[in-house]
Parts: C-alpha cells; sequence; structure tokens
C-alpha cells in the first residue's frame, strides 16, 4: 500500500474571462518513507501541486477531476473538519520564506503549544515536553529558552529549524517542503537538508521536496518528477533523470547549468520561455522550444511512455536516443 | 583588451569602510539596561577595510552569502552610497567625492544592472521610453532619428525585439525584463558594468540566457564588470576572478581556476562544499558551527571565529592581514598564515 | 502576457476596455450606479444654463410674489416650478443646479489646490529626507492638530470683518477655495510621502541615479507616475470632504452669499423656513448633497479596493 497515490489530478483557475488549466492529469505514488522531488521552473505548477495535496487551494482555483488518495482513503472531497485532521495529523506543509511562515507576535512556544492543544488532548505539561523534543530533534541548542523567543530574535536558520520542527510536532507520515532551502545562504541550506534527510531516515516520513535547484534534488530525492507547463513530463529514479534525462527539456534543464559548460563558454541555453498557463500551445507544451520538435508534435498531446528506467512524455524520445551525441547537446 | 597599453586598474577600492547607523539622533541612543542608563551608538559595518582592484577586460566576481555586504560594496562603486571612509578609484581618479555633476561623465562610462528585473524598469514607461530617455539624457545634441537608431541597435544586439517597444515592463516575463534592463544599461555605451545578482531572481533555463548575453556583451564590447552574486557555480563559469566576502571583510581572492581548484580560507573551504552538486559522490559537506553572526559591533579579531574550527587564541584577539600566497592569491587567514591548515 | 506572441497591439480604447479597472468597474454594479448618478449630477451641474428653465442670478427673472411654491407633487404648486420656489421666488431647480455648480466647483478647485501643495511636498519631503523631512513633515503635524472647520471659520470670520461683507460676498469662492485647500494640504502630504518612501527603495529608482538623472526628473519623471494611485483615491474622499467643508461653512454664513447660494447656503437659507412649513427649500438641496457626497464616497472606495487593497482610508 503506498502512503500517497494521485490519479489523473487535475487543477483549474477560474480567470475572470477564462478558466485556465494549471495542472492537468498529475498521477504518482509516493511510498512510505519515500522521497520525491518535483523540480520545475516557476509557473510550472510545483507549488499549485503541493497546495492541492494539501488542499489548500484557494478561491479561484479549485481540483477539477481525479483523485488523492491518502492510504487509500481519497481526500479530494473531505469536509473541513476531516481534512484539518489529516492535514494537522498525517501531512504537514514546509514554506519558503521562515521569515512570515511563523507569526511574528507569538513566541515559539505559543506558535507550537497551539498546533499541539488544537489536535491532541494535551496538559501544558506535556504539550511543553514534545516541544522541547521536537525542537531538540531538530538539533536547536537550547530548546526551554527558545520556546520564550519570538520569531525576530531567531535567525532565518534558526527560523527554519523551528518549522521543521513544528511539522514534526504531531508525527506526521508525510511533509511537503515547498522550496524550503531557497531562502536561505548555501552553508545553512546545507544543514537544513542534512536535517530533513536525517529526520526522512529516522521517523519513516515521507518527503515531497518541491524546488527549481536540480543539485538539492539530486542529493534530497530517491525519486524526481519533472514538470513543465502543468504536466509531468518525466518521473523516475532521480538518479536515472540527473545522468541520463529522456526529455529534451530536462536534457537542456541540467545542460544550462553553468558547470555542465567549461568556463567562459556559452552556457546551452533553452531558447524562448516557458508558456504562459493561459496559452498553453496544442500538443507538445515544449515543442516551440525544442529542437527535435516535428510537425506532430506540435498537433498530438503526448502520452507517457516508459523508456529506460523513467517515464517520459514525448513522442521523439526513441529518435531523440539513437539521435547522435552531437545532436543531442545543440 | 590585451592591447591596452594601460596598465593600471580601471576600478581600485582602497580600504572602503561603510557603516550604518542604526541609532540616528540623541534620543536613540539612550538605552537601559541592568538598572543604568548609558548612551550607545549602534552601527552596522556592512563594509570593513575592503580593497580591491579589477583590470580592464575582466570579471571580477564578488561572493558572499546574505549580509556579507557585497550589495553594498556594489552600491559603494556606483556612487549610489556613500563610504563612511575610504576610496573608490575609477581609470585612475579618485569619485567617491564628487557631486552628482561631476560624476555625470563617468555616467555613461559606469552602469548597473539590478537583481529583481520586476522592480529595476519604471512600470509606466513603455520599453521605448525607457531606453530612449538615458540616450536623450547623455546626448542632448542627438536628433530623434539618431536616438532611435541607437536604441534600435541595443536592443537588436541584446535579443529585444523592437516590436516590444511600446509595450510596458509587466508584459514581459522576468527573463525578458533583464534583457530589456541590460539593453537599457548599455545604450549610454559603458565600459564599466556592475551587475548585482542579476540572475538570481530568474528561473535555471532563463539564467543560461541571461548569462550568455552578458558574455557576449562582455566580448563584442570589451565591457569590465564587478559581478555581485552568492551563487559559486555562476561565479565559476563568469569570473576571471573572484573575492570572497565574509561580514564585509575580504576572506580570500583569486583568480577562479585557483579558488576553485585550490581554495585556502577555511571559510572558502565551507562555501564551495557546501553547494548542492548533481553528482552521486557526494563532497563531504564541511559543517560550519552556528551562524552568520550579525554584523552589528563587530567582533573583535578575525570576523570568521566563531564559526571556524580553526580558530585558537590568535584568530580571537587580532584580525589576519591579506596575505599573498605563492600561487597568486591572497588569503586572511592566520591558520594559513601559520600553516595550521591540513592539506 | 499571453498577447506577447501577437504583433499587433490593441489600440488604446481596447486597452482600457480591457484593464483591471474596467472589468472590476463593469463587475460592480455599486460603482456603475455610483458613477451613474454622479456623472448626472456633474452633467446638470456644468450645463445648468442649458437645463434650468430660469436664472437664478438675474435679478428680473425673480418675482417675490412667487416665493413658496411647494414642489409640484404638493397640493397648491404653480406647475411652473418643479421643485417650487424658495423664499425670494427663486425657482428652487434652476437654484440648485446652479448651486451644485458652484459647491462642484468649489470642492474640485479647493482639492485641487490641496494635491498641488500636498503633492509637492510630500515628494519633496520624501524625497529629500533628513531634515528637510522633518521639518515639513512637523509643519504638517500641526496643520492636522486644527480641525479643518476651526481654522476656516476663524479664517473666514476675520476676512469677512476685515473686508466687508460687501468685498466678501464678491470674492467668497476664492477665499472658500483657498482656506478648504490649505487646511487639507497635509492628507496629500502624507500620502504621497508614504508611497515615495516605498517607491524610493525601489531599483528603477537607483537604476536612474545611476544613470546620473537629477532629483527633478527622478521625483516627477520616475517616482510621481508610480505614486498616481493612492493619489485618485485620496481625491475622491478628499472632493466629498471638500464639498461638505463647503456646505458647513456656506451653512455657518460664511461662505457663499444668500444671491449666489451654493447647496450649503441653500440649505442654511431654507432652514429659517422649515417650521413654517417650506420643507423643501432645506430638503430638496440637502438630499441633493449627501447623494453627491455618498456617491462620491462609494467611488472611493471602489477605486481603493480596486488599485490598492492594503490601502488603509487616510
Amino acid at each position: 500500500m503506498s502512503l500517497l497515490s494521485v490519479r489523473d489530478l487535475s487543477v483549474k483557475f477560474a480567470m475572470r474571462d477564462q478558466t485556465v488549466t494549471a495542472l492537468r492529469n498529475i498521477s504518482f505514488d509516493l511510498a512510505r518513507g519515500e522521497r520525491l522531488g518535483i523540480v520545475g521552473e516557476s509557473g510550472a505548477g510545483k507549488s499549485i501541486t503541493g497546495f492541492a495535496l494539501m488542499n489548500l487551494l484557494s478561491r479561484p482555483g479549485y481540483i477539477a477531476g481525479g483523485k488523492i488518495l491518502f492510504e487509500d482513503r481519497d481526500i479530494t472531497g473531505l469536509e473541513d473538519e476531516a481534512m484539518r485532521d489529516i492535514r494537522g495529523n498525517h501531512m504537514a506543509m514546509i514554506f519558503q520564506d521562515p521569515m512570515v511562515t511563523l507569526n511574528p507576535v507569538l513566541t515559539i512556544g505559543q506558535q507550537m503549544l497551539e498546533t499541539l492543544y488544537a489536535h491532541r488532548k494535551l496538559s501544558k505539561a506535556e504539550a511543553t515536553q514534545i516541544a522541547i523534543l521536537k525542537l531538540r530533534e531538530v538539533y536547536i541548542p537550547s530548546p526551554e529558552e527558545r520556546l520564550d523567543q519570538y520569531p525576530h530574535e531567531l535567525s532565518g536558520g534558526m527560523r527554519q529549524r523551528i518549522i521543521i520542527a513544528m511539522a514534526l510536532l504531531l508525527d506526521p507520515k508525510l511533509i511537503i517542503a515547498d522550496e524550503p532551502t531557497t531562502a536561505l545562504d548555501v552553508t545553512i541550506q546545507a544543514d537544513i537538508m542534512e536535517l530533513l534527510l536525517e529526520l526522512c531516515h529516522s521517523n519513516k516520513v515521507g518527503l515531497i521536496l518541491i524546488t527549481h535547484d536540480l543539485g538539492v534534488v539530486s542529493q534530497m530525492t530517491e525519486r524526481t518528477l519533472v514538470m513543465y507547463a502543468g504536466r509531468i513530463i518525466e518521473a523516475g529514479p532521480t538518479r536515472e533523470i540527473i545522468n541520463d534525462p529522456q526529455h529534451p527539456y530536462t536534457q537542456g534543464l541540467i545542460n544550462a547549468l553553468p558547470q555542465q559548460t567549461p568556463p567562459g563558454h556559452r552556457l546551452k541555453q533553452i531558447p524562448g520561455n516557458m508558456p504562459p498557463l493561459t496559452a498553453i500551445p496544442p500538443g507538445c507544451p515544449f515543442a516551440p522550444r525544442c529542437g527535435f520538435a516535428v510537425d506532430h508534435c506540435r498537433t498530438t498531446l503526448p502520452e507517457v511512455v516508459s523508456y529506460g528506467g523513467v517515464e517520459v512524455a514525448c513522442h521523439e524520445v526513441n529518435r531523440l536516443h539513437n539521435a547522435p551525441a552531437k545532436e543531442k547537446s545543440a | 583588451m590585451k592591447d591596452m597599453p594601460d596598465t593600471a586598474p580601471l576600478l581600485e577600492l582602497r580600504n572602503l569602510e561603510k557603516q550604518f547607523d542604526l541609532d540616528r539622533g540623541f534620543l536613540e541612543t539612550i538605552k537601559f539596561k541592568g538598572g543604568k542608563i548609558y548612551r550607545e551608538k549602534r552601527a552596522v559595518h556592512a563594509v570593513n577595510n575592503v580593497s580591491l582592484s579589477a583590470n580592464r577586460g575582466e570579471a571580477l566576481c564578488v561572493v558572499g552569502e546574505s549580509g556579507c555586504g557585497k550589495s553594498t560594496v556594489a552600491r559603494l562603486v556606483a556612487g549610489l552610497l556613500t563610504p563612511t571612509s575610504g576610496e573608490v578609484h575609477y581609470a585612475g581618479e579618485r569619485i567617491d567625492n564628487r557631486s552628482r555633476h561631476d560624476m555625470m561623465p563617468l555616467r555613461k562610462k559606469m552602469q548597473m544592472i539590478f537583481q529583481n528585473p520586476y522592480a529595476s524598469l519604471n512600470p509606466r514607461m513603455t520599453i521605448q521610453q525607457a531606453l530612449e530617455e538615458p540616450v536623450r539624457f547623455h546626448n542632448p545634441s542627438m536628433n530623434g532619428s539618431e536616438v532611435t537608431d541607437r536604441v534600435v541597435e541595443v536592443m537588436k544586439s541584446v535579443g529585444v525585439d523592437p516590436s516590444w517597444s511600446r509595450r510596458y515592463p509587466h508584459e514581459f516575463s522576468g527573463g525578458q525584463r533583464q534583457r530589456i534592463a541590460i539593453a537599457r544599461a548599455l545604450t549610454v555605451d559603458p565600459e564599466f558594468v556592475i551587475a548585482d545578482e542579476p540572475i538570481s531572481a530568474l528561473d535555471v533555463s532563463i539564467q543560461a540566457q541571461v548569462l550568455n548575453l552578458m558574455l557576449e556583451a562582455k566580448e563584442e564590447r570589451g565591457l569590465t564588470y564587478l559581478f555581485i552574486t552568492h551563487d559559486l557555480s555562476v561565479v565559476q563559469h563568469f569570473g576571471t576572478r573572484v573575492v570572497v566576502l565574509y561580514l564585509g571583510t575580504v576572506c580570500e581572492v583569486a583568480e577562479t581556476d585557483t579558488l576553485f581548484s585550490n581554495p585556502k580560507h577555511p571559510y572558502t573551504k565551507a562555501l564551495l562544499s557546501a553547494v548542492p552538486q548533481l553528482s552521486d559522490a557526494k563532497p563531504d559537506h564541511i559543517r560550519l558551527k552556528g551562524e552568520i553572526p550579525t554584523p552589528i559591533n563587530m567582533p573583535k579579531g578575525c570576523p570568521f571565529h566563531s564559526r571556524c574550527s580553526y580558530s585558537d587564541a590568535r584568530c580571537l584577539e587580532e584580525q589576519p592581514q591579506p596575505l599573498h600566497q605563492p600561487d597568486g592569491s591572497v588569503v586572511a587567514c592566520h591558520a594559513v598564515e601559520e600553516n595550521r591548515l591540513d592539506g | 502576457m499571453s498577447s506577447i506572441t501577437t504583433n499587433q497591439d490593441p489600440s488604446r480604447w481596447e486597452k482600457i476596455w480591457q484593464s483591471n479597472m474596467a472589468y472590476s468597474f463593469r463587475r460592480n454594479p455599486v460603482a456603475m450606479v455610483s458613477f451613474a448618478i454622479f456623472a448626472i449630477i456633474v452633467l446638470a451641474a456644468v450645463f445648468a444654463p442649458v437645463f434650468a428653465p430660469f436664472d437664478p442670478y438675474d435679478p428680473n427673472q425673480i418675482d417675490i410674489m412667487n416665493s413658496e411654491y411647494p414642489p409640484v407633487w404638493v397640493e397648491g404648486a404653480d406647475p411652473q416650478f418643479m421643485f417650487g420656489t424658495d423664499d425670494q421666488g427663486r425657482d428652487l431647480w434652476s437654484t440648485i443646479l446652479y448651486g451644485t455648480r458652484l459647491s462642484l466647483l468649489i470642492g474640485l478647485c479647493a482639492v485641487a489646490l490641496q494635491a498641488f501643495l500636498g503633492i509637492t511636498i510630500g515628494l519633496t519631503a520624501g524625497y529629500v529626507g533628513g531634515r528637510v523631512d522633518n521639518l515639513l513633515m512637523r509643519m504638517a503635524d500641526i496643520q492636522l492638530s486644527f480641525s479643518t472647520l476651526m481654522v476656516a471659520i476663524i479664517f473666514l470670520a476675520i476676512t469677512q470683518a476685515v473686508f466687508g461683507s460687501q468685498t466678501f460676498n464678491r470674492f467668497a469662492i476664492y477665499f472658500l477655495i483657498a482656506v478648504i485647500g490649505i487646511a487639507e494640504w497635509p492628507q496629500y502630504a502624507r500620502t504621497v510621502r508614504a508611497t515615495v518612501l516605498a517607491e524610493k527603495k525601489k531599483e528603477y529608482v537607483d537604476s536612474a541615479r545611476v544613470l546620473g538623472f537629477g532629483p527633478l526628473r527622478i521625483m516627477f519623471r520616475h517616482i510621481l507616475p508610480n505614486s498616481l494611485s493612492p493619489i485618485f483615491v485620496i481625491s475622491t474622499v478628499q472632493v466629498a470632504n471638500a464639498i461638505i467643508s463647503e456646505a458647513s461653512l456656506s451653512f455657518l454664513g460664511l461662505g457663499m452669499p444668500p444671491s449666489q447660494p451654493s447647496l450649503g447656503s441653500l440649505i442654511s437659507s431654507g432652514f429659517d423656513y422649515i417650521f413654517s412649513g417650506s420643507w423643501w427649500i432645506t430638503v430638496i438641496p440637502g438630499v441633493i448633497l449627501v447623494v453627491l457626497v455618498l456617491v462620491i464616497n462609494l467611488l472611493g472606495d471602489w477605486m481603493r479596493d480596486v488599485l490598492n487593497p492594503k490601502l488603509y482610508k487616510g
């Protein structure tokens, strides 16, 4: 039994003169304790996926179809009450900016206890005990004192640790982390990444890591989904995807990194921009930027096919793979 | 620009310091602590005794984490801030104490590209207005068609479609806006460009486009860059020399190759090891204790001592001086000087 | 963004029609009704000489014998006076049209004066900062600590005493504009200053400075156009306030003379007759005043929601 199973999930936004499809037929599974990365550029729909999983989409956005099964229970149509229970006890979310996630007028302790009281019947002493335990788990020095501090008294890295501790308070089975390290400095980012990895191991927590940084995905996750214009265009084991990407977009994304080109030379850029959700072309959404696109790429949406070790949504994946190396890096 | 006979550095910073007062006015300096009232004036020491030079044709990269003063350095050079002490020299002339009027001839030579392409273009000006304004301002003798010609020429060279010219910035994506911002800086035909995190707000595939554009501009126009960034992989690709800043102080200056193959300062080593890599082999991430201290009331001694695993009594007391190394790099570290680091 | 690939630029009118503001206007019945009423009042006031059956300023058309006719739907009315007549025998409908014209004129001119002073001072204070900012903002605080009406009453009472009521009545409109304009400039100055402080931090201002542009160009060409939204919002509120201030002053006898009545002085002049049964002289202009101020405020509320949801009504 997988922990989370998403089937044909679609999300739409009712805009003023049209309905925009932000996510189209997203399907994936997450096993217990598995770490999954969702990569893509801004506007690809990766954050919307996170919000949809938590049932946190707000008004113009809504789930237009598909199912989200959490431990085989469909949670798409759940009442608020039931969803709150799942959100607190089973799933938790970590957001990008540690500066705004914590309420600035409440102490760390108040915020942690509030979460505990909302979901468990606990005495104050018990709740405080749990809070201290969790703070210790994320290596916060002298956790007893932190409980009485306000968020502004702590540094960015410390705040992100506290947010992780708060996510762990109710021992969730799944953590969805939306760009958890993007706002942090590299040395702090490395610490937080190590911490998240360790926690996932020791607590058997599943992790969905949403990020734009291929390096982070590569070090943190076992499996990866690559998203483009609201679709999953490639999915598979992280190592496969990083070392031998099949979709031209994934290839382009990896090749565009400065590390992939000798210093001072032109980077291998992907031409153009990702289409806005209001103007996704018919056929393959990547076709206008793709060097391999042929006529039917521009007219028909590619099906997901298995190729090598990965699932890929590309008509031309066979031709691509047999193409000479020179063409591939063009 | 190897054939330039002029070997003097294009830009030179001498013992540059910048402090921002936290307590302005008399009342704010009065503090109450432990039953005593006392006066204290706090200041953020953003840049401390920084000396640098950039030669013509170079891409000098300044790296460091947030709060290390790298943007302040860029703003001091651009004349957006005045240094508390120290001097900025450009092409042999001191520029930090000039009036706006005296700076005018330099404004054509020195331009700046900003981090956030969503804020660096005036939202109420069309692309055409935004690009023509600097040309008209600096070349009052040009007539309308000459201005248009110049603007169209620059637009073409940076890949801005001239048909965009009647649109407003909000109609464009981040990458397109950054292109427009670069075009605007290039309209006055500068020789020196300060780029303050020009690609960190952009998506990966767009970063490559903008970086390529900046490289092309460098080759075609013989530009010299002062490139501020926190992204080491960009530095490795783009920079000819690298300056590593920590708490407003220079830790290490080296040729890019030297720095990446043989980092010397413990902070540089930690920084390099922390970059998430694509490869399977995880490098041993050097864990730094603690977090970056605030640059208010700077500690005595080496600014890095609180997080450094090599620090000893001397590091607590005495600030290390930048010393030349055999391979040409400059490192400010007692441990390096005393050869206490292994490997 | 979707239109980038297409080469054709939409025309200016299409752009306006498709803009957010036009869209939210089309979706907001309150705004539409308010705007319609406001437009009718403004048109009626501007073209008062065309619409009004009589000229209330022309003594030849006034007959004291016609005084205090009730409106046509009340018994004993004269059908040529739709809303009846006032105590001097003027046609109330015509007088209201001319009065609205004066009220609007004074309101708009006073606000223009406020805006001119406030924007200049606010821009300077925000952009220059430091001591100049402190000085100007303390001036604004002092100005604000006197209520508008108090300042206006004292000023107008003194002027009336000094110049005599003959001269005062002739120039009453200018005095009113000046006093209302000067008393309320800090509202603008504060709003503009706050916006300028926020805009000044944005990189396009730095970019302009790096290009060597002077402070005047940066202030008026770059910062001011980006500070217009809150200025529009505050302007609507201020026009409504100015109209009320003018009405209050006129009601107190310090405003427009009875021979050239604004809405306020009309209400005031009718007030003496309200107990003798001639309620319409006060009530009808009163209703017009309330409706006018209400629709302006409703439009202002709508505009505030569209232009800047975060802005707090000052």
